[in-house]
């Protein structure tokens, strides 16, 4: 269709042709976006290129200093006891504080309107304002590893797995954990078995605490019994902090957790499981929990054995008579090995990489990998690379927010400076950092980032963002650096007729093909 | 007065409301025929659907105090004097103090034991099922809003809105709809709208939504004028480490305030969507809930203040995928159940009691011995309201809106 592409067929011939537009895919398809230079890099074996990012050892880390999300539990501890000290000081307030286990939640509007005055010496808003700085240090390390790192396949598929082990900041506690979380439990296992991933998430304090399971207990447990025996004699006992107060209310079960591994992280909806299920499988976690203040450890993983629901379970069939943590541990084993969870991830792998609808080959190609090798996730990310589906030159993916941001920064060879270039653009776009909506994660598809409120908005972004960051540099090379191949001519000639640089660089942004991988 | 038989006592029970409608009948008939072509009233009419992220709890949102079982059930939940009396068995949280004030003047009710047809008590099915209209899961790929303007749109011209970054299911599907949230505004005078407008000439994605977007910036700057808007941060959640409480309420009234400055527009939108989540409580439920309702119940009297004299055309409804467990949980919270309430707002609601009958909260009454029993089916609700004061015909209803539904009858006597 192009000149370019004409002449390379005569000096060349076909095979080069298609060897550019598969560099051009790998790099901004598998990847996440071209820097100047990569496409180059790509093109002499493109699946090659992608194949050496496949690393057992694990998924880079974000640089920088990382504190363990025990310590980040403790610092939020700490804002919590600030917090209520500060009440009891309010002495015209004749109110008796709030137990610790009330405040857990950030959408408690007294801890939001104390964090919001700005009173630097309020001991209160200088805690509330680490965890916020927190965040934003977490968040802005980790778009900065995807805007300058030299595997954006290792990262994409990072952040796939990332994205099914959904943790959210929509919890304040989590907040400060989602960061941890990745580094602690996704990034070591995303090239690993899939049951040491499942293993490594799901009993993570962090989702222990977003998805309610720290507070579950056994309704014949020991602990319940004492409970409801002796009140908070027997919940001191038992240790917990955060379950002192769990006398003044009914104690049992939490099934949130336990739902959701089912739902969302192994079978699927459509897995074959009951509700009858849903609650063994809460009946047979609960005892996992994290450390509170008596265990010495706080924020660490602990099983509470005198929370566990003693007795045999039945999940899915199965009878699971282990004791304590090896039954919850045995009933994920068996769902991680379950059909209907390779089939229900290898689908959702092929609607992240390639199409919101992809070709039931490729779903069976990646499905065929994960059975053959147990669920072992390198031998399913060569399949991914090596499937002829996933090369189809028409783009059929629509970039979610977090991706137009990480490839716009990659096309102009930068990297973000700090939290305010990403994080407000990301909220407005509708993809607020490390605030996925639910347990679900971020949407996938193209009919949910592509409203016309979200275009107008990312119009707005690369108008700003052209003007600071394409200098004295001339778009059409830009655009032939972050598109190669695909590149179309349409835009290749709205960008030469550009009236400036910045504009110019805005049009390639914008460019269906750019919103597209 | 008692729990037992409120609805039959004194406020029409969905049977009474089925009677009452028979009485309509031919208004109903002039109503959904000669009127689609050139009615100017129907012209007016508006509908709004807020749709309630993570299973909102019915029990929290309307409070039944005089239910016998209540109290037990819901231990240290239970709310007690602080809920705002509707009637002999149901109260409103103490924070719908705005959806409260609107219930006394009878322009809002509540329908206490709703649910879709799903029974997963899974978020992602029972909001798809919400959304599309669907009998089944998974089943329809566009939302019951849209196809409504498809239908709406064979005989007068309707516009649809959704308020928010991303456009809700309810509104996705063959009709290009409008999508809006606060931000900078676009300007006008710069070249780069019109060179992409001609970049995407063929891509059936981002021509249309560019477009439309284009075109909604426009409206919102009449829309929006006065308000204090421009704070995409506090957008539909508002929640999380730094949002006050007061700001959140105040964003929330404002984004109301938007919307129906919208609606409001000469050519705005007639029909709108938004979605507030964070509903899901399974545990702190009930700061958790305070929160979520305070911001929810300011969104409706933005809605509600904003529209001005449009507010006796428009009818808003306020859905949330399935209600949550009766009894509380073991962490303060509740866990996914089935039956929840929903809440119908309007100038020209008929008045009356709640809308369907209170299945109680007794052992036997409950849904597989754990969840508020349904006694309507959602879409019941969706299609009085369509019908009546929308106009839409019983076929379209039936068929192409909530897909194989003949046998839902609409809940009539609503407007």
């Amino acid at each position: 269709m192009t000149a370019r592409r004409d002449k390379r067929k005569e000096t060349d011939g076909v095979a080069l042709a298609d060897q550019d537009m598969k560099a051009a895919i790998a790099v901004t398809r598998f990847g996440l976006g071209a820097r100047p230079g990569e496409i180059d890099q790509a093109r002499r074996d493109p699946q090659g290129f992608l194949k050496d990012q496949i690393r057992r050892s694990g998924a880079d880390q974000p640089a920088g200093a990382a504190p363990t999300s025990a310590q980040r539990m403790a610092e939020f501890r700490e804002y919590q006891r600030e917090r209520r000290e500060l009440r009891i000081e309010k002495a015209s307030d004749v109110r008796p504080p709030k137990p610790a286990g009330a405040a857990m939640d950030a959408t408690d509007p007294a801890m939001a309107a104390a964090a919001a005055k700005g009173d630097a010496r309020d001991p209160v808003k200088v805690v509330g304002n680490m965890l916020r700085k927190d965040i934003s240090e977490d968040f802005t390390a980790r778009i900065q590893l995807a805007a300058t790192t030299d595997a954006g396949f290792r990262e994409r598929w990072t952040l796939f797995w990332a994205n099914h082990f959904t943790v959210s900041a929509t919890k304040a506690i989590t907040g400060t954990v989602v960061g941890p979380f990745e580094e602690e439990a996704i990034r070591p296992h995303a090239f690993g078995r899939f049951d040491d991933l499942l293993g490594a998430a799901e009993t993570h304090p962090a989702m222990l605490t977003y998805l309610d399971q720290i507070q579950s207990i056994g309704p014949d447990s020991q602990a319940a019994q004492a409970m409801r025996n002796g009140g908070g004699r027997g919940a001191g006992a038992f240790g917990g902090a955060r379950l002192q107060l769990a006398a003044q209310r009914t104690v049992g079960l939490n099934e949130n957790l336990a739902r959701e591994i089912m739902e969302l992280h192994t079978v699927g909806v459509n897995g074959g499981y009951t509700q009858a299920d849903v609650t063994e499988f809460a009946r047979a976690m609960t005892g996992i929990s994290i450390g509170g203040e008596r265990d010495g450890a706080y924020g660490a993983p602990v099983f509470r054995v005198q929370a566990h629901e003693p007795g045999e379970r039945t999940v899915m069939g199965v009878r699971y008579d282990q004791r304590g943590k090896d039954q919850a541990n045995a009933i994920l084993t068996d769902l991680a090995a379950k059909p209907q969870t390779a089939r229900f991830i290898c689908a959702k792998l092929a609607r992240h990489f390639v199409a919101d609808d992809p070709s039931p080959a490729l779903v069976a190609r990646l499905e065929a990998a994960w059975t053959g090798s147990r669920g072992d996730l390198a031998t399913v990310a060569d399949a991914l690379v090596s499937a002829p589906e996933a090369w189809d030159p028409t783009p059929a993916k629509f970039k979610t927010p977090y991706e137009f941001i990480v490839s716009s920064f990659r096309a102009a060879g930068g990297s973000p400076m700090g939290f305010q270039q990403v994080g407000p653009i990301l909220t407005s776009l509708g993809q607020k950092p490390f605030s996925a909506p639910s347990p679900k994660g971020w949407p996938e598809d193209a009919q949910s980032w592509a409203a016309p409120d979200a275009i107008v908005k990312r119009m707005q972004f690369a108008q700003a963002f052209s003007a600071g960051a394409v200098h004295d540099r001339d778009p059409k090379a830009l655009a032939a650096d972050a598109l190669g191949e695909r590149l179309s001519p349409e835009t290749a000639k709205a960008i030469a007729r550009a009236e400036s640089r910045p504009e110019g660089f805005a049009l390639l942004l914008m460019s269906p093909e750019f919103q597209r991988r | 007065m008692n729990a037992f038989t409120p609805s039959r006592a004194h406020s029409p029970t969905r049977r009474g409301l089925l009677a009452t409608a028979a009485g309509f009948g031919l208004s109903l008939q002039l109503l959904a025929v000669p009127a689609m072509a050139a009615d100017g009233e129907l012209n007016k009419r508006k509908v709004i659907v807020v749709i309630c992220r993570g299973g909102m709890d019915g029990l929290t949102v309307a409070p039944p105090i005089g239910d016998g079982e209540y109290r037990g059930l819901r231990g240290g939940l239970a709310l007690g004097d602080a809920a705002l009396p509707l009637d002999g068995t149901f109260a409103l949280h103490p924070q719908l103090t705005a959806v409260h004030a609107l219930a006394k003047a009878g322009e809002a009710r509540i329908a206490p034991a709703v649910a879709t047809p799903d029974r997963a008590r899974s978020h992602f099915e029972a909001q798809d099922v919400l959304e599309t209209g669907a009998a089944g899961v998974y089943s329809t790929t566009s939302g019951w809003l849209n196809r409504t303007v498809e239908t709406l749109s064979a005989h007068r011209k309707v516009d649809a809105l959704s308020i928010g970054a991303t456009a809700p299911l309810i509104l996705r599907g063959k009709v290009q709809t409008a999508s809006w949230s606060p931000g900078r505004g676009v300007d006008a005078e710069a070249r780069l709208p019109t060179l992409l407008q001609d970049l995407y000439r063929n891509d059936a994605l981002l021509g249309p939504a560019l477009a439309r977007g284009l075109a909604t910036e426009t409206m919102a700057k009449d829309a929006t004028a006065g308000l204090d808007g421009g704070q995409p941060a506090m957008m539909a959640s508002g929640k999380g480490v730094g949002g006050g409480a007061q700001q959140g309420r105040e964003a929330a009234k404002t984004l109301g305030q938007s919307l129906a400055g919208f609606m409001r527009e000469p050519g705005g939108p007639t029909v709108a969507a938004i979605s507030l989540d964070g509903f899901d409580s399974h545990a702190n439920q009930a700061g958790l809930l305070n929160q979520r309702l305070a911001y929810l119940d300011a969104v409706l009297d933005g809605v509600h203040t904003g529209l001005g004299p449009e507010w006796k055309n428009t009818v808003v409804l306020v859905a949330t995928e399935f209600g949550r467990t009766a009894r509380a949980n073991g962490t303060g919270g509740t866990d996914h159940g089935t039956g929840s309430t929903a809440l119908i707002l309007g100038g020209s609601l008929k008045p009356g009691g709640i809308v369907g009958d209170w299945p109680t909260l007794k052992a036997n009454a409950l849904f597989e011995n754990r969840d508020v029993a349904p006694t309507v089916d959602m879409r019941g609700l969706f299609k009085g309201v369509l019908a009546e004061h929308m106009g839409v015909d019983r076929a379209a209803l039936d068929n192409a809106i909530f897909p194989s539904s003949a046998a839902v009858k609409p809940v009539l006597g609503l407007v």
